[in-house]
């Protein structure tokens, strides 16, 4: 068998295997569903986080890191997660002012991703780094998620 | 013969217009009624409109901080109705209520009458407002007295016909607008009651969870039960103690998440729901456990939303 009859349906295949990966990844139903999961991901942080914060866990600043960190890697993601063609889907709550107001929405992610960057010390700077982080929440929320 | 039928149909309908007219006539407060309200207290007013989210419809869109506090009017409701367009409440003389009068803001406020003794639409929660005490109502004016004057004109609704019909509305007044509680509660349980009069009243949380009929009517037997938004698009929670409502959350997480935004899996409150609790965050500790043990009280039922 020579090399170039091997290769020919071998790129074929996957080529066709990355194009159907590709296909499921960007398919708006399935992003929709990534980023409730990427949320998810984010609320669990924000969980540990506010547990620290109220004293029902105790504080650990390697932990408190992680729970920035963890909110910060939604943060970067975020900017990629809502591209155009993934308004519908997974009973999607994002709101149409994202591709309406893209600038807006970039802004409010960027912000979110700044204010998760903070380094923690101790208790109080982790109180207020997560103060000013969790902030972001509410204000994105309002702005650009919708009923369903 | 025909002579005497069409008159008798002339008859009949002038008959039907006079009932009509009688029927939908404007209800204000008597004078004996008026006579007894008691004085404002600016301060406590204050609390009133956080807990009456006065704000979230009469603030301008996006309005944040104290740019919340200047009642400008224009927040859209698009309803099956048509659009309903909040009006400016601020102090102005000309395009707020900077001139009416005590009796024409509590005529407003839980008769649903406007100064000019017509009917509003109930987009204007009144039929929650109708439940407040005077003491509240009479607190909020003095209250909103305080804030700023600003001069945005406000605009008219655009309803279709029939509903663009104003007098219509007192027909709908017979059935909708009671100053009696929804619920009957466990007397002598003075944080259940407090809860249910937050709830009911000003807070009015039932404009938007519970379910609408044709008419715009609230479905007193899906109270607080969630359902199809009767605004904008999409569905509102269910909030009843429910499996598919806030059956497993418990008292002090409701009261909590109406303090932080932020539900039990930290799950973050959004869309208009993000305002209201801005709003409710303003509340005592106390208020905000009242309204969840009521919460908590209401009558269990599966959402009837759509999904």
């Amino acid at each position: 068998m020579k090399l170039t009859q091997f290769k020919a349906p071998f790129v074929a295949t996957l080529a066709a295997s990355i194009a159907l990966f590709s296909a499921s990844a960007i398919a708006s139903g399935d992003v929709a569903k990534e980023r409730q999961d990427l949320m998810k991901n984010v609320g669990a942080a924000t969980g540990a986080g506010a547990a620290m914060v109220k004293g029902e866990v105790e504080f650990n600043a390697v932990a408190a890191q992680l729970v920035l960190r963890t909110m910060n890697n939604g943060g970067l993601a975020f900017g990629y997660m809502f591209p155009e063609g993934s308004e519908k889907g997974a009973n999607t709550e994002a709101g149409p002012a994202i591709w309406s107001d893209r600038a807006g929405f970039d802004a409010a992610v960027n912000k979110f991703v700044a204010d998760t960057s903070a380094t923690v010390t101790d208790l109080d700077s982790f109180k207020a780094a997560f103060g000013a982080a969790t902030a972001n929440c509410g204000a994105c929320h309002k702005a650009y998620r919708v009923k369903n | 013969m025909i002579k005497k039928l069409s008159i008798a149909i002339l008859a009949l309908t002038a008959l039907g217009f006079a009932g009509f007219w009688i029927l939908t006539l404007p209800n204000g407060l008597k004078s004996e009624q008026v006579a007894a309200l008691p004085t404002g207290d600016a301060v406590a007013g204050e609390t009133i409109f956080w807990a009456g989210g006065c704000a979230s419809c009469h603030a301008a869109k996006g309005a944040t901080g104290d740019s919340k506090l200047v009642l400008s009017g224009g927040v859209e409701l698009k309803t099956p109705f048509g659009t309903f367009h909040a009006p400016n409440i601020s102090s102005d003389e000309q395009h707020g209520i900077g001139k009416w009068s005590l009796e024409q803001f509590v005529n407003a406020m839980k008769r649903g009458v406007s100064p000019q003794g017509e009917h509003y639409y109930p987009a204007f929660p009144y039929t929650s407002y109708a439940r407040m005490t005077n003491k509240d109502v009479v607190d909020l004016f003095a209250y909103l007295k305080t804030l700023p004057d600003d001069q945005t004109a406000s605009k008219a609704h655009e309803l279709s016909f029939p509903f663009n019909i104003r007098r219509g509305l007192g027909l709908w007044k017979k059935l909708y607008l009671s100053p009696e509680p929804v619920l009957s509660v466990e007397a002598g349980n003075a944080q259940l009651e407090r809860g249910r009069y937050l709830v009911e009243g000003p807070a009015h949380c039932g404009a938007c969870h519970t379910p609408r009929n044709l008419i715009g009517g609230p479905k007193l037997k899906n109270w607080l039960a969630g359902g199809p938004a009767a605004e904008g698009s999409g569905s509102v929670p269910n909030l009843t103690p429910h499996a598919s409502g806030l059956g497993n959350w418990s008292t002090a997480e409701i009261a909590d998440s109406l303090k932080t935004g932020f539900t039990p899996e930290f799950d973050s409150f959004g869309s208009s729901m993000a305002d209201v609790q801005e709003n409710m965050a303003k509340l005592t500790d106390e208020d905000r456990a009242a309204i969840a043990e009521y919460l908590k009280a209401v009558p269990a039922i599966e959402s009837s939303a759509s999904k």
